[in-house]
Order: structure tokens, then C-alpha cells, then sequence
């Protein structure tokens, strides 16, 4: 039998040594490097995660800490309150930081818990199709017609403000979108031929989702996660500025914002810090987000 | 042989740069001189066609064929004046003596739909999904005519009659969905005819049709080019589709011409080892083949394009010239051009194994 | 010049490989304007096929759009479920089987797709990509020999291994295409499917994967049923064909029979549209042209689904569906042209 070579013969008698392959994640990598806006976003959130991370370990106050001598100051060096302090001369700096480890916490691992579990619901969904999908979906339906700040309400007054809860009722809404786009990524893709492939080669159903859907799904998944922590931040905020978050003296950016909004006309310091990190926070990850969606274009495929 | 040598042609005598269409013959449609069509992308510059030159003459169709990345759909899209944004056409397009590409949009606008038509390969795609299919072809007659709404709905049920669609007084009602793929590409050509533009383009129009229904096609085009006296590019991968319709034909490889002549000269004679390479690898329905001949290797990476003849690495006649310097265009009686460095013994030599049937035919 | 192999001769000593039955498959489609309580609409997508194939032949399955091609060749590979006729693999009923032996089945079909990057899934390597259905049927494999079997069948299809670590997406058309059927081989399996491989290549491309198939064919004692639109191709690489009109077959015989004598008044059409690349032979020919379209599946034409587009039709074959007739080498379905019962 002859061999059919796709390659020039001198090619073949050099020695074979393996060649890298680029993959689309490294093509999307290389992309979005050269997105000015979403580096510099990136980098900035590093200094925020710094920031809300050593701060607290190396401040001279506590956060729940009141000095007597200086109440509601205004933003100093020499009395080293250099954002001022609260109402009840808690030191801001330090709160700020301590809030934004709350936030970024809630942020992020409310969008990881929605993501993960978004996805699995999703793709299974999609995936399964008929009669298991529609029910899946109707249950999906429901849970998002849920009066969903009633729900909030009921679970505070009967267990009180805990974090942990704040977690369950952030998680219980969010994951529904991504399960949506999730099972609608999954739909399309059910029917290209290298599904059909797998199918052929007589691979699982699980193996399936696991190993052909959930890679494929995930350039928009990681788009929509990134989109969806300043969601869960500003919800978090919102729960807290309600009142409905955070338990004191823990503080969070929202929790920050109503303490401060109360102050707005005599001590704006205590309402515009926390407003500034946490716009340029969400900034940050809009900026990451939108560079994200570029570098994943599919166009390109 | 004659090598190109532009001093010596009587355009150019003439040429005090005044008044061109003193020069052009009377019945040239289109001059093609040097046409090249560049590409910025991300990843550098792409050369899509290199230096193209044809005429074509009133009533002639010609075809243009190549695989992909030959530049085929390209030079089409330079000539209409369609390129994308990041594209660049340079050399001298001349259609009825005017340049068409130093003419501004406005200009070519006017001369799109009503001079040079265009259908392309997808109908699906190519007609607007949410009209009827009468309002899309009722706004090229009152745009391009001035026609007002019920003159150019009758006129375009006239047309739809032309092109053998039946019952056209109740399907110009209709949606594009509502049509098969064969209707649909009849509701193109009857679009890009309405205003009886002289020349014609076709950009694989049979390509996504099933193979009775291109026959359909193809035969209409023959009786609309009888009818009308348009002129047709017809742009392809299809070899039997060009041996049945075009007069003329341009091989194009990597954006270069590699051989161009007369339908039947080229396929009973060819002399370029790209046609000759083609027109052995394809599985045919009137001859009994053995294993089939192939191209050995890829169409090529326009982006890193070898710096001779684009074709040397898949050549069974490659040279040592071929890899350094690319084959200059030569001209060759009866207007027939190749590019090579190549050249058989003897003219027939090639042939006799492809056509053992039609020798009697071949011309000397 | 190719043998055509022995199989194609009047006698036939060996059982078939693959004996399809009367196999229907129909869809329920849901259309527009109705209440969900109606009845869906049928879409008889493959309405009674039955044919057989031998091992080391290659069977080329020809039609239109909409004549079935692609779901028959789903059906027998499993990813549809037929709704009634039979297909016997060695002796060993397919409709209907449990999972278990279906996928016992997998390994020995195997199938191709047209479109050759579309079928590979661009985040796995290539070498996981070919390695998949070996990993999922021996997973006590070890890392090692999966790699070089690998690399093995890279070499047969002829492809570097050493581009074992790329993504799809770096390769050329042809080059997928051959990765492609290099996960066929994989498992070393009896029957591949091909799903109109080489429509989607150019055609210097497709002159080097048929010549691929014919020698893997060759080499491996492999049946091949090759699915195209393209006459020209199947000509070229079948033993035998089988023509598809809406969902019927009407004809089957062998390669010499049905490009010899097309008997069929579609195939006769189609034979005669296929353009030919010879410029005075081709505009000289006269076309049979169809008249009309394709009619709907989902409400075909009574009695002979072709009747509405063939000359010859007269009102016999709006009352009788014609069914396969003739000798062991050649059968039509047609009221009006038969074959010679014998050869």
C-alpha cells in the first residue's frame, strides 16, 4: 500500500519530534493580552484583592474598633485614620477592607456556586432533551417567577442575618441564567457531528457531557461568570443596604454605603470611599468580562 | 511565445490618457490588467489575487476556477467593487472602458444591478428572509429604474416568467422560505437580470444545489445568455460545469492565473501541470479509471506564500526555478495564457491518456 | 486499473456482513398552526430500504436531498432507532437491541462525516481525539500502547505523528478528514459508514482521502458503505449502488448494471445532469430534466413516490408502490422500465 503523505517528503525524513499544538484557549489567552482595557482591569483587581487582603493584617485599628478621639474625622495622615472614620469612629480604612473581603467573597464564590451548578443543570438538561428538559426547564421557570425578595425577607426573619445565608439566597437566584444559556449552548451543540462522533465511538452519556459539552460550553460560561460578580456584589450590597445582610460590626461595601448615606451631607468621606472601590470594582469586571467575550469570539472559529 | 511586454501593444500607442473608450475594441465588455487584491489582517498582509489579466468580450462567458484560496471569489468582489473593509484592489479594471476601481461607491452603485449583476452561492442567505420575495425584486426596478410600485411588480412577474418559475403571478407573494433551494437561486437570477445588466457574475451558483436541479439551472443560464445577450463570469470548483457553459476559462492557483485559453483547448490540451493535475484527479462519469492520479499535498497558506511558483511543492515537474522565482505570465496564440516554467515536449503529449475518446476532436 | 472484487460476479457464496430489511424510519414533526393535541406529522424519512452488503465491498448509496441517505446511514449505525424493519449484523439483530449489545455492535460500525473540522471537537488534541473510542472500550489500556496504536494509524492515514499534541483547527480540510477516519479505524471495526467524506474537500483533496478509503479498504478487508451525491465518485469507488428517491430505494445493483444500463427514469435524470468535465460531449448531451420539485416527505405522492416528476408515469403508479425487482445484479422499482429477470 502506498502512503499518501499530506507533506512534502523532506519533511518526513527529519526526525519526528512532537510538535506543540496551540490550542483555542491559548489563541484566546494571546487575545486577550492585547485588550489594554481588561489587563489594566486585571491588574487593578489584583491590587483591590491586596489590598482587602493585607490591609486588615497590618492596619494599626480594628475594624470594630472605636477611637474615642476622633469620631466621624475626616480622612488624615497625621492621626493615621487615612480614610477618616464612621459615625462610631471606627477606623474606614480598615473597614473598607474588611467590607470587601465580605463583597469580593460573596461576589465571586456566589458566581462560582452559580456557575458550577448552573452548568451541570444546564448541560444535563440540554442534554437529555424530551420529556427529563421540560421538566427541568418548567421547574427552572418557576424557581425564577419566585417573589424572590419575599423569599430573602422570610429566611432573615426566621434565621436571622447570617452570612451563610446570604450565600443560599444569592446562589438560589443566580444559577438559573446560567443554566439557561448553559442548556441553550448545549442544545446547539447536541447536534454537530463530533457529538455524533462520540457517539459512535460508543462513549457514555456522561462521558459525553463531561468530556465534549462541558469543554465547549465554557468560553461562554467563563463570559458570563465574569459578568455575573459584580452582579452578586451589587446584590449583596443591596441586600445590606436594606438592612437584610451582613450582621454588624462585619461590614461589607453595601453595608458601607448605607452607614454612609446617612452621613452623606456632613461626612461624605464615609459614603464616597466605598462607593469608589466598589465602581471600580465593577468596573474591573465589566472590562474583564467584555474583553473576555472578544477573545472568545466565535468568528474565529 | 511572447513574453508581456506592454510598449509593444496598441493600447498603449494610443494612450495619451484622454479619452479611453477610443482604444477599447467595440465589443469588450471588461479589461482586466494586473489585478491584485490585498488583505490586512491580524495576521499580516494576504495577497488574495496576484496580477490578473483578461478581457472579455460581449456574449462570452467566461470561467474562473480554483479550489479554495485560489482568489477566485475575490477578483469577482474586487470587480463589483465588494471587498471588505480591510481589502485593497489594485491594477486596472475597465468595464466598457471606464475604470471601475478608482469609482466611489455613489458611482459604482449606479452601475451595480444595472450593468454588473451579481448572484452568489447560498440563495438562502442572499435574499432578505423577511420580505417578500416581489417587494425585494420590485425595490431593484424602483430604485434602479425608477419604476413606481405597480409597473415594477408587473415587470417583475415577467422576469419570474423568464426564469421558469411557475405560477409566478402567486408566488411573487410568497417568502423566500417558502421556496426550494433550486427556486430560490431562479429568484436570484431573476433579480440580477431585471434591470438587463450587460454582464453577469456568478459566484458558484450551483454549488449548494442538488445535481438535477443544477442542471435545471445551468440549462436556464444557457437560454438567458441566448435571450438576453448577457455576459457571464461564472466563478467555480466544478469542471463539468465549466466544460458545459463557458467559452473561456482562468485557472487560478494561490491568487495567480495559471492558465487561461479557450474552454476546449484547455481541457483537451492542457499544458500547465495544475490543469493537468485537476482534470486527472477527478472521478469522471464517461471513462473507466483506475486509481486516480492526485495533487499531492494542500492548498496553500496564503499567509506564507513560497517565494517562486505558489504551485512547486505539489509540481511533478518542479524545477529548481520554481522554488525561486514565480513563472512569468506568457501569452500564447488563439489569447491563451499560462504560467510555468515548464513546458511539454509536444503540445499533445499530455492529453492522449486524459481524452482518449475525443482525439478525433482535439483541435492540431 | 481496479479490480472490481469478485463479490460483483452472479454468485455469492459468503452470508452477507450487513442484511438491512425493510427498514423504515420515520419523525414526528411538529408543524406549524397545530394544537398540541393533534397528531404530529410523519416525516417518512426512509420508507422500506433493504439491501446487503459483503465484506471487502464497498456499497455507494446515491440521491438528492431529502431522499434518506443520511438517515439510513444514522439508523444503521445506531444514532437513530429504526421504527420497524430489520438489520442483521452477522446474523445478530440490531433494531431493537438493548444497549449493552449495541454497543458491543459500535466497535465493529464505524462511521465518517462530511464535514471534516465539524467533527472533531476542537479543545481535544488530535491524538485524543483518535484515542478516544480505544480508551473507552479498553480503559485497562495502558498510556503507552494507546499512544502508539495511536501513532500507528496516523502513519496508515498519512499523517505525521509527531502532530499528535495539535488541535483540529490547525489542520487543513483533508487533513481532518483523514484524523477523522483514523478514529474509524481505531478500533479495527468490519463496516465504516462514510457520510459524504469528500463532499466538503476541494478536489485535488478528494482524489487523495477516496484513494485513502480504497486502500485502507484493500489492506484491512473493510465494507465500506459510501454515501455521496456525487455520481462521478460512486462510480468510481463502488462495487454496487443503491439509488434513493424520497426515502425509497429504486435501484440496486451492481457498479457495471446501474451506470451500464440506468433503468430507473431518476436515475436515468440523474445520470444525464451530472456535468460532465469533456466541454463537446457535455454540450451536446441531452439532459433529462425533471419537472416540478421534490415533493414533501411528510406527505409523499401514493403509489410510487416519483411519479409526479416522471415522464413516464401514468395512473397505475399513483395506485401501486413499486417494490426492488429483477435479477441478483441489478433491481429497479418501476412499474414501467423492468430488468431481465435473468442476468
Amino acid at each position: 500500500m502506498s502512503l499518501i503523505v499530506d507533506q512534502p517528503t523532506d519533511i518526513i525524513l527529519s526526525p519526528a519530534k512532537e510538535i506543540k499544538g496551540r490550542s483555542l484557549w491559548q489563541d484566546a489567552w494571546r487575545r486577550f493580552y492585547q485588550n489594554k482595557a481588561a489587563v489594566a482591569s486585571f491588574f487593578i483587581l489584583l491590587l483591590i484583592g491586596a489590598f482587602v487582603l493585607f490591609v486588615p493584617l497590618f492596619a494599626p485599628f480594628g475594624y470594630a474598633e472605636t477611637d474615642w478621639n476622633f469620631m466621624q474625622a475626616a480622612p488624615s495622615i497625621e492621626n493615621k485614620h487615612y480614610f477618616g472614620t464612621d459615625s462610631l469612629g471606627r477606623d474606614l480604612l480598615v473597614r473598607t477592607a474588611v467590607g470587601g473581603r465580605i463583597s469580593l467573597m460573596v461576589g465571586i464564590a456566589g458566581a462560582t456556586v452559580a456557575v458550577l451548578f448552573g452548568t451541570v443543570y444546564g448541560a444535563t438538561s440540554g442534554y437529555l432533551g424530551g420529556k427529563v428538559d421540560m421538566i427541568m426547564m418548567r421547574f427552572l421557570e418557576i424557581l425564577s417567577a419566585f417573589p424572590f425578595m419575599f423569599f430573602v425577607i422570610l429566611l432573615v426573619t426566621i434565621f436571622g442575618r447570617n452570612l451563610i445565608l446570604i450565600f443560599v439566597a444569592i446562589g438560589l437566584v443566580s444559577w438559573l441564567d446560567v443554566a439557561r444559556i448553559v442548556r441553550g449552548q448545549t442544545l446547539s451543540l447536541k447536534s454537530k457531528e463530533f457529538i455524533e462522533a462520540a457517539h459512535v465511538g460508543g462513549v457514555s452519556g456522561f462521558n459525553i457531557i463531561l468530556r465534549h459539552i462541558v469543554p465547549n460550553v465554557l468560553g461562554v460560561v467563563v463570559i458570563y461568570a465574569s459578568l455575573l460578580v459584580p452582579t452578586m456584589i451589587l446584590f449583596e450590597s443591596f441586600l445590606s443596604f436594606l438592612g437584610l445582610g451582613v450582621q454588624e460590626p462585619m461590614t461589607s461595601w453595601g453595608a458601607l454605603l448605607q452607614e454612609g448615606s446617612r452621613t452623606m451631607q456632613v461626612a461624605p468621606w464615609q459614603i464616597l470611599i466605598p462607593s469608589a472601590f466598589l465602581v471600580i470594582t465593577l468596573f474591573c469586571f465589566n472590562f474583564i468580562g467584555d474583553g473576555l467575550r472578544d477573545a472568545f469570539d466565535p468568528k474565529d472559529r | 511565445m511572447v513574453t508581456k511586454d506592454f510598449s509593444n501593444t496598441i493600447n498603449n500607442n494610443l494612450n495619451d490618457g484622454s479619452n479611453n473608450s477610443l482604444i477599447t475594441p467595440p465589443n469588450t465588455l471588461l479589461e482586466v490588467k494586473d489585478l491584485s487584491v490585498q488583505f490586512k489582517t491580524e495576521d499580516g498582509l494576504v495577497t488574495a489575487v496576484n496580477g490578473l489579466n483578461f478581457d472579455l468580450h460581449e456574449g462570452e462567458t467566461l470561467g474562473i476556477v480554483g479550489e479554495s484560496g485560489s482568489g477566485k471569489s475575490q477578483t469577482a468582489f474586487a470587480i463589483m467593487g465588494l471587498l471588505a473593509k480591510n481589502g485593497h484592489a489594485k491594477g486596472s479594471v475597465r468595464f466598457q472602458g471606464n475604470e471601475l476601481l478608482s469609482l466611489s461607491q455613489k458611482a459604482l452603485n449606479k452601475i451595480r444591478a444595472e450593468q454588473v449583476a451579481m448572484i452568489f452561492q447560498d440563495p438562502m442567505t442572499s435574499l432578505n428572509p423577511y420580505m417578500k420575495i416581489g417587494d425585494q425584486l420590485a425595490e431593484v426596478l424602483i430604485l434602479h429604474k425608477g419604476m413606481n410600485k405597480k409597473d415594477a411588480w408587473a415587470e417583475s412577474i415577467r422576469m419570474l416568467d423568464a426564469v421558469k418559475i411557475p405560477e409566478a403571478k402567486k408566488r411573487i407573494g410568497m417568502y423566500p422560505h417558502e421556496f426550494s433551494g433550486g427556486m430560490r437561486q431562479r429568484v436570484m437570477i431573476a433579480m440580477a437580470l431585471l434591470c438587463r445588466p450587460k454582464l453577469l457574475i456568478a459566484d458558484e451558483p450551483t454549488t449548494a444545489l442538488d445535481v438535477t436541479v443544477q442542471a435545471q439551472i445551468m440549462v436556464l443560464l444557457n437560454e438567458l445568455k441566448r435571450d438576453f445577450g448577457t455576459t457571464i463570469i461564472m466563478i467555480t470548483h466544478d469542471l463539468g460545469v465549466v466544460a458545459g457553459i463557458c467559452d473561456r476559462v482562468l485557472v487560478m492557483y494561490a491568487g495567480r492565473t495559471m492558465a487561461y485559453g479557450e474552454t476546449e483547448e484547455i481541457f483537451y490540451t492542457p499544458t500547465h501541470p495544475y490543469t493537468i493535475g485537476l482534470l486527472k484527479a477527478i472521478p469522471r462519469l464517461d471513462n473507466e479509471i483506475g486509481k486516480l492520479e492526485t495533487i499531492p499535498g494542500s492548498p496553500p497558506n496564503l499567509l506564507d506564500l513560497p517565494a517562486g511558483c505558489p504551485f512547486y511543492e505539489r509540481c511533478p515537474h518542479a524545477m529548481d526555478i520554481c522554488r525561486d522565482t514565480p513563472p512569468p505570465l506568457e501569452f500564447l496564440p488563439h489569447d491563451r495564457q499560462r504560467a510555468c516554467h515548464w513546458h511539454p515536449e509536444t503540445e499533445t503529449d499530455t492529453s492522449a491518456d486524459i481524452h482518449a475518446n475525443h482525439q478525433s476532436e482535439i483541435e492540431g | 486499473m481496479m479490480t472490481q472484487t469478485s463479490n460483483s460476479s452472479a454468485t455469492q457464496p459468503k452470508t452477507p456482513l450487513l442484511k438491512v430489511r425493510d427498514v423504515h424510519t420515520t419523525f414526528n414533526i411538529k408543524q406549524k398552526g397545530t394544537y398540541f393535541w393533534q397528531k404530529p406529522a410523519t416525516l417518512k424519512a426512509v420508507n422500506g430500504v433493504s439491501f446487503e452488503i459483503f465484506a471487502g465491498e464497498t456499497l455507494g448509496v446515491v440521491g438528492e436531498s431529502g431522499c434518506g441517505k443520511s438517515t439510513l446511514a444514522r439508523t444503521i449505525v445506531g444514532l437513530i432507532e429504526a421504527n420497524s424493519g430489520s438489520i442483521l449484523f452477522n446474523e445478530e439483530e440490531l433494531v431493537g437491541a438493548s444497549k449493552k449489545t449495541m454497543r458491543m455492535k459500535r466497535k465493529d460500525i464505524q462511521m465518517i462525516f462530511q464535514d471534516p473540522l465539524a467533527s472533531l471537537n476542537p479543545r481535544m488534541t488530535v491524538g485524543d481525539i483518535i484515542a478516544e473510542p480505544l480508551r473507552t472500550y479498553y480503559p485497562k489500556m495502558k498510556k503507552s500502547e494507546v499512544q502508539s496504536e495511536v501513532r500507528e494509524i496516523m502513519k496508515k492515514v498519512g499523517l505525521l505523528p509527531n502532530q499528535i499534541n495539535r488541535y483540529p483547527h490547525e489542520f487543513s480540510g483533508g487533513q481532518c478528514q483523514r484524523i477523522g477516519i483514523a478514529r474509524a479505524l481505531i478500533l479495527k471495526p468490519k463496516i465504516i459508514i462514510c457520510d459524504e467524506p469528500v463532499s466538503a474537500l476541494d478536489v485535488s483533496i478528494q482524489a487523495q482521502v477516496i484513494n485513502l478509503l480504497q486502500d485502507i479498504q484493500e489492506e484491512m478487508g473493510l465494507a465500506l458503505i459510501f454515501i455521496a451525491h456525487d455520481l462521478s465518485v460512486i462510480k468510481h469507488i463502488a462495487d454496487r449502488v443503491l439509488v434513493m428517491y424520497l426515502g425509497n430505494a429504486v435501484e440496486l445493483g451492481v457498479n457495471k448494471a446501474v451506470y451500464g444500463n440506468p433503468t430507473h427514469p431518476y436515475t436515468q435524470a440523474l445520470m444525464s445532469a451530472v456535468p460532465l468535465p469533456d466541454p463537446i460531449a457535455e454540450r451536446n448531451k441531452t439532459i433529462q430534466l425533471l419537472e416540478g420539485d421534490l415533493p414533501s416527505p411528510i406527505n409523499p405522492p401514493s403509489g410510487c413516490a416519483f411519479r409526479t416528476r416522471c415522464p413516464l408515469a401514468d395512473d397505475e403508479c399513483a395506485q401501486i408502490k413499486p417494490v426492488l425487482e429483477g435479477n441478483i445484479n441489478h433491481r429497479v422499482a418501476c412499474l414501467k422500465n423492468k430488468v431481465d429477470v435473468v442476468s
